[in-house]
C-alpha cells in the first residue's frame, strides 16, 4: 500500500483549521464571560456533570491513549490491552476516595485541599512543586508527540509544529480560561469518540462484524502469540508497580483534579466521573479492535517502518479504509487531542503558579481579582513558552518514558498527601510537605536509575534500580514519610481543625 | 431542635454517615483491587491459564481485560447511584438539623 503519510494533506489541514476556528470562536465567546478568577480557573462552577464528564474524558484520552495503545496492540498484540485496563481502573478509585472531599474542600487547585488545615505557605510551596513537576513532564510528552505527529502527517517541520501547538493552546487558555478549555475538551472528546467508532465500524465490516473473524485473522497472520500476554509483565513486581502508577497516578494529576471545581456540587462531581468512566471505558474497549485490525489489514511492517513505536497504526488504517478523506479527519482529531490536553495542562500549571504561589504564598491571600487574573495569564505565557522550548529540547526523547514519569510522580508525590489530608487526623504540615517532596523526588531519581533511562537512554549495561516503574517504592516512601514526620512533628491546630473540616468534607457546608 | 455545626460533628448520626461512606468506598475499592490485581497477577503468574481458548480464537485473557473494564464501570455506577440516592438523602436530613 502506498501511503500518503508525510505529505502535506489538504484535507487534514482543512479539518484541522475547522477545528481550530470553531474552538477559537468559542474562546472568543468564553472570553467575554471570563472576568473573575472563579470564571478563569473554574468556569464559574457552571459546568454540568454530563459536560464535565465529557471534558474529563477529553483531558484524559491523550495521544498516548489513542495513538499509543492502538499502536502497541498493532505491533505487540495483547500486551497493549494491559495499559488500556490500567488507565481505566483509576477512575473508580478517584470516585471512591477523593472526588467528593476534593469538590467540597477545594477552590481552584488540589493544594487547596492539602493546605486546608495545615500551614499555608510550606504546604502550598511543596504542593506546587509536585503539581508543576507532573504537569511539565506530562506536557513535554504531549508536545513531543504532537511534533512527531505533525511531522509525519502534515509534512511540517518538528519545530514549526511545536510552536503552532503552543500558540493555539495559549490562545485558548489566555483568552477563555477554564470555560474555553472545557469546551475545547468537550468538542475534542466527541470528535475522538466519533472518529474511533467510525474507524472500528469500518474495520469490523472487513471482518463481517465478528470479533472471532478478526482474532482468527490475527492468529493466521501473526500466530497465536499475538493474542496472548507476552513479556510486558514478565516480572510480577514490576507489573504491580506499573499497575499502582497507572491506577493511582490519576488521583494526583492536577489538570484532572481541578476539573472537579467546575461543577456546582458533589452530586454533579460524582455524575461527571460516571460519565467519564463510561466514555473512557467504551474508548478502551474498542481501541484494541483498531490496533488488531491495523495489524491485519495494514501489516506490522508498514506500520513500524513509518514509526518505530507504531504510533501511526490508526492513521494508516484510516487511510486504507477511507482514503485521504478519512485519514485527514483522523489526523486532525489526533492533533486536536494533543492541543486540548496541552491546554488543560497549561491551565492547571497557571492556576498553581498564580493561586498557590502568588496569591497564597507571596500575597498572603490578599490580591485583587484583576491582579490574580493578570498573574495567571503571565504564568500561562511563561509555562507555554517553557513547554515549547523543552518540547524542542526533548525532541528525541521517548514519549512513553515521560508519560510514565508523570504518572509515577503524580502517584507518589501528590496522591498520598492529598489522600491523607482527607482521611488522617494526625497529618501535620511537615508530614504533608515531606510526603510530597520525598515522594516526587524519589520517583524521579528511581526512574533515572531504572532500566528505562539508565540502560535504554543513557546506555549503561545494567540498571541500578531493577523496576521499570518506581511507584511501588516511591509511593511507599511517600506514605511512610508522611506518617513518620507527622508523628515526629505533630501539629495540634491541624488536629483540631480536622473535626470542623469534616462538616465541609461530608456535608458540603461552606463549600464554594 | 437546631444545633450548631460543632455539635453536629459529635452527633451519632453524623458519625454513622462518615463511617458508612468509607465502608461503602472501601468495599467497592477492594472489589476494584481484587479484580484489577487479580487480572495483572494472573497474566504474570498463570499465563497458561489466560491463553486458554474461548470459542475458536479468542481466549480468557481477552475476555478478562474487557471484563475488568466493564466491572470497573459497573462499580462506578453502583457508587454514584448509592451516593446520589441514599447518601445524599442522609446529608439533607442532617443539614436540616443545623441552625441557619
Amino acid at each position: 500500500m502506498q501511503s500518503h503519510l508525510g505529505q502535506p494533506n489538504f484535507l487534514s489541514i482543512v479539518f484541522f483549521l475547522l477545528f481550530v476556528i470553531l474552538t477559537l470562536v468559542i474562546t472568543y465567546w468564553a472570553a467575554r464571560k471570563t472576568k473573575t478568577s472563579k470564571e478563569f480557573y473554574a468556569a464559574g462552577r457552571s459546568i454540568t456533570g454530563f459536560q464535565n464528564g465529557l471534558a474529563l474524558s477529553g483531558d484524559f484520552m491523550s495521544a498516548a491513549s489513542f495513538l499509543g495503545i492502538s499502536g502497541m496492540v498493532a505491533l505487540k498484540g495483547y500486551d497493549g490491552m494491559l495499559y488500556a485496563v490500567g488507565w481505566l481502573v483509576g477512575w473508580p478509585a478517584l470516585l471512591f476516595l477523593i472526588a467528593e472531599p476534593l469538590r467540597n474542600l477545594g477552590k481552584f487547585t488540589f493544594a487547596d485541599v492539602v493546605a486546608f488545615r495545615l500551614k499555608q505557605k510550606p504546604v502550598r510551596i511543596s504542593a506546587a512543586i509536585g503539581g508543576i513537576l507532573v504537569t511539565l513532564t506530562y506536557s513535554i510528552a504531549q508536545i513531543v508527540g504532537s511534533g512527531k505527529l505533525i511531522n509525519l502527517m502534515f509534512g511540517l517541520s518538528y519545530e514549526a509544529a511545536v510552536v503552532l501547538v503552543g500558540i493555539v493552546m495559549l490562545l485558548y487558555v489566555l483568552f477563555g480560561g477554564m470555560i474555553a478549555t472545557t469546551w475545547v475538551q468537550i468538542i475534542k472528546a466527541c470528535l475522538l469518540l466519533f472518529g474511533v467508532t467510525l474507524l472500528t465500524l469500518l474495520a469490523m465490516a472487513q471482518f463481517r462484524f465478528s470479533l472471532e473473524n478478526l482474532y482468527g485473522a490475527v492468529e493466521q497472520k501473526f500466530g497465536k502469540t499475538a493474542l496472548e500476554p507476552g513479556g510486558l509483565v514478565a516480572n510480577p513486581l514490576d507489573a504491580v508497580s506499573l499497575g499502582l502508577a497507572l491506577m493511582l497516578g490519576l488521583l494526583g494529576l492536577p489538570h484532572i483534579l481541578m476539573r472537579f471545581y467546575t461543577v456546582p456540587d458533589a452530586k454533579e462531581a460524582r455524575k461527571s466521573v460516571a460519565y467519564a468512566t463510561t466514555f473512557i471505558g467504551y474508548f478502551y474497549l474498542i481501541i484494541p479492535i483498531v490496533g488488531f485490525s491495523a495489524a491485519v489489514l495494514v501489516g506490522r511492517e508498514p506500520i513500524a517502518s513509518i514509526d518505530k513505536g507504531g504510533n501511526m497504526a490508526a492513521a494508516l488504517l484510516s487511510e486504507l479504509l477511507g482514503g485521504t478523506m478519512l485519514m485527514g479527519f483522523i489526523a486532525a482529531v489526533a492533533f486536536a487531542t494533543i492541543l486540548a490536553v496541552v491546554a488543560g495542562l497549561t491551565l492547571a500549571a497557571a492556576s498553581t503558579i498564580s493561586h498557590d504561589i502568588f496569591v497564597s504564598v507571596l500575597k498572603d491571600g490578599d490580591a485583587s481579582e484583576e491582579e490574580q487574573i493578570r498573574v495567571a495569564k503571565k504564568a500561562t505565557i511563561a509555562f507555554g513558552i517553557l513547554g515549547i522550548l523543552l518540547g524542542i529540547l526533548f525532541k528525541d526523547q521517548n514519549v512513553a518514558f515521560l508519560v510514565g514519569l508523570a504518572f509515577a510522580v503524580a502517584a507518589s508525590g501528590n496522591f498520598p498527601a492529598l489522600f491523607l489530608s482527607i482521611v488522617w487526623k494526625n497529618l501535620s504540615t511537615i508530614g504533608g510537605g515531606a510526603s510530597i517532596l520525598i515522594g516526587s523526588i524519589s520517583a524521579i531519581i528511581l526512574i533515572i536509575l531504572s532500566p528505562t533511562v539508565w540502560v535504554e537512554v543513557i546506555g549503561f549495561e545494567k540498571a541500578v534500580f531493577p523496576l521499570k516503574n518506581p511507584a511501588i517504592v516511591s509511593m511507599t516512601l511517600s506514605f511512610l514519610s508522611a506518617i513518620v514526620f507527622s508523628k515526629l512533628f505533630p501539629e495540634e491546630s491541624a488536629r483540631e481543625k480536622y473535626e470542623s473540616e469534616k462538616i465541609r468534607t461530608y456535608l458540603g457546608i461552606g463549600a464554594e | 431542635m437546631k444545633i450548631s455545626p460543632q455539635q453536629l460533628v459529635d452527633e451519632p448520626d453524623f458519625k454513622r454517615l462518615v463511617r458508612v461512606r468509607w465502608t461503602v468506598s472501601f468495599i467497592l475499592l477492594s472489589f476494584l483491587f481484587v479484580s484489577y490485581y487479580g487480572y495483572i497477577l494472573a497474566v504474570a503468574f498463570y499465563p497458561e491459564w489466560m491463553i486458554q481458548k474461548v470459542g475458536n480464537f479468542s481466549n480468557i485473557g481477552i475476555f478478562a481485560s474487557a471484563s475488568v473494564i466493564v466491572f470497573s464501570w459497573f462499580l462506578t455506577l453502583i457508587y454514584v447511584f448509592w451516593a446520589n440516592g441514599s447518601y445524599d438523602r442522609e446529608i439533607r436530613s442532617l443539614k436540616e438539623k443545623l441552625e441557619d
